[in-house]
């Protein structure tokens, strides 16, 4: 009953799906557009295939660079979360600092990065992931730390808790939401980062390089094939979020449509 | 049942479970100063229901918080168990049941009510005994374990008297408990509230701004008036108890809601024109619900 109630809730989406590209394939050859201005479907799954091996390797890397980075960066950003909630003074020095860094276009940092830890290694480009996604989790989590309900806490000192205890029953799981929140942002960030940082220049294995160098000759359905790989990995990234979010806070409200 | 009518023939005599004198809370803000509470005295005898009632701005929220040493008082002592709040706290002496239910939307029913006793640190066996205990008190065994969301206003309610039960303390500080539910659920809350407090031998501090209930309910109600907040007569309420959904409708309550709305209003009469309205307000209240 339920497997079959999701795939018909999800059965518009598919439709559309299905002729959006049935569409596209059609336009491409009515209109009889060049392939280097926009190829059809059909040959960029036949690039997809004859260039497997290669698609395979550099997702693989930039893969790599991307979960390595969004690991780094997401724990520092829930530690620094944790030492903003616990001091005010930290929070009044960090916070402000921390939401007018989350509006930087960290991107554009790549070139110093290489600079700094070598073009070819990946952990500069896993530099530029670790900044995008610090300022989001920090941010989020430090938010469900500190905005806890009045009265709970209360509850919790009539109870005569410790400060630990109202960490562990209360902020902690009263900041999961926010951490999920901020977790799902940073999924998708964080390839984004490591494919656009691989665009000023590093090691070619990487799904970045092939976009940009089959571009540079044209050869747009490999550049299309690519860019179907960063987005059914980016996608794969934050549906497993998602799923860890479903199993980490079933009692939320995000979790309970369809419920009750 | 027979431990339960010995412990009701002996309420409201020993040693006072709760011992206010000369207490006073004033708050500072940009705005100035203003008096809450001024010169306060208050006794609270063993297993006694007393309500504090009046108008908005009183301090009859603040004079329970100032009980459960959530709040300092300025001025004063507030001795409960013979010992400062702070300790009786610290002591977990009293549970506290606030208008919102604040359960803990990640924790079931059942885990929502072992929250105190998890904080004591009592092992799982003894947690198990007391959450089902309490849960067969407030007769929401079946929910034990549905997680907030899924139950009424009402039975969220139910819950979070449960967890103010569960550590059996001897104190039981309720603000405004039922004051966002509508009238009928309210009605049967406080027969719920009234059976409990038979069974157990709990002592009840009960703000409201009902009249209707604090009749009900009480063994004293205790009459407010605003700025700066005053007690302005403590009256006993001799309903015959148990009291049942016929007791609503004897000639003592409606003279006793009567007595209490008088109260309320004459007081008024000798103040300013502000204080009617405000007091008239609360009448329609607890008309109203």
């Amino acid at each position: 009953m339920k497997a079959t109630g999701r795939l018909r809730s999800q059965l518009p989406a598919l439709v559309v799906f299905v002729a959006v590209i049935v569409l596209w394939e059609l336009v491409v050859a009515g209109l009889n557009l060049q392939q280097f201005i926009l190829p059809r479907p059909s040959a960029i799954a036949a690039a997809f295939v004859a260039n497997w091996d290669r698609l395979q390797l550099t997702a693989g890397n930039t893969l790599y660079e991307a979960l390595g980075g969004l690991a780094i960066g997401a724990t520092a950003g829930v530690l620094t979360a944790f030492a903003v909630a616990r001091w005010q003074r930290v929070r009044e020095a960090v916070l402000p600092i921390a939401v007018g860094a989350s509006a930087i276009p960290i991107i554009a940092a790549a070139p110093i990065m290489s600079n700094w830890f070598g073009i070819l290694n990946p952990f500069a480009k896993m530099a530029i992931v670790i900044l995008l996604v610090f300022f989001p989790m920090l941010v989020n989590v430090a938010r469900g730390l500190s905005q806890v309900d009045e009265s709970a806490v209360e509850l919790m000192r009539a109870s005569a808790a410790s400060d630990g205890q109202v960490l562990r029953k209360l902020r902690i799981p009263n900041a999961l939401p926010y951490f999920f929140t901020g977790l799902k942002i940073s999924t998708t960030l964080s390839l984004i980062g490591a494919v656009v940082a691989e665009y000023f220049g590093g090691s070619n294995d990487v799904l970045g390089r092939v976009i940009v160098q089959s571009s540079s000759q044209l050869r747009f359905d490999i550049t299309w094939a690519a860019i179907t790989v960063t987005a059914i990995s980016g996608i794969a990234m934050y549906l497993v979020a998602l799923a860890l979010e479903r199993v980490v806070i079933p009692w939320h409200a995000s979790q309970r449509s369809g419920e009750t | 049942m027979t431990d339960a009518r010995s412990a009701l023939a002996t309420r409201g005599s020993g040693a006072p479970v709760v011992v206010v004198k000369g207490v006073s809370k004033t708050f500072e803000s940009s705005g100035g100063r203003t008096t809450a509470l001024e010169n306060i005295d208050i006794a609270v005898a063993p297993g006694e229901f007393v309500s504090l009632i009046g108008p908005s701005g009183c301090g009859k929220s603040t004079l329970l918080r100032l009980i459960g040493d959530l709040t300092a008082p300025s001025a004063g002592s507030i001795t409960v168990n013979g010992k400062p709040a702070r300790q009786a706290r610290q002591d977990r002496d009293y549970g506290i049941v606030f208008q919102a239910p604040v359960l803990f939307d990640w924790r079931t029913v059942q885990a929502n009510v072992a929250l105190p006793l998890e904080v004591k640190g009592l092992a799982r066996s003894e947690r198990e005994d007391r959450v089902k205990a309490t849960l067969d008190l407030v007769e929401l065994s079946d929910f034990a374990r549905h997680y907030p969301y899924q139950l009424s206003g009402g039975m969220q309610q139910r819950v979070s008297i449960a967890r103010a039960l569960a550590l059996r303390p001897s104190i039981l500080l309720m603000d405004e408990p039922f004051g966002a539910l509508d009238e009928m659920t309210r009605e049967r809350m406080n027969s719920e509230v009234q059976r409990i407090w038979e069974q157990t031998s709990t002592t009840v501090v009960f703000v409201t701004h009902s009249i209707p209930e604090a009749v009900f309910l009480s063994s004293k109600v205790v009459v407010m008036s605003p700025r700066p907040g005053r007690i302005v007569r403590v009256i006993d309420i001799d309903l015959p108890r148990p009291r049942t959904d016929d007791t609503r409708e004897t000639a003592r309550y409606f003279e006793l809601i009567t007595a209490v709305r008088e109260t309320l209003r004459g007081r008024a009469g000798r103040e300013t024109p502000g204080d009617v309205a405000s007091a008239e307000r609360t009448l329609a209240e607890g008309a109203v619900g």
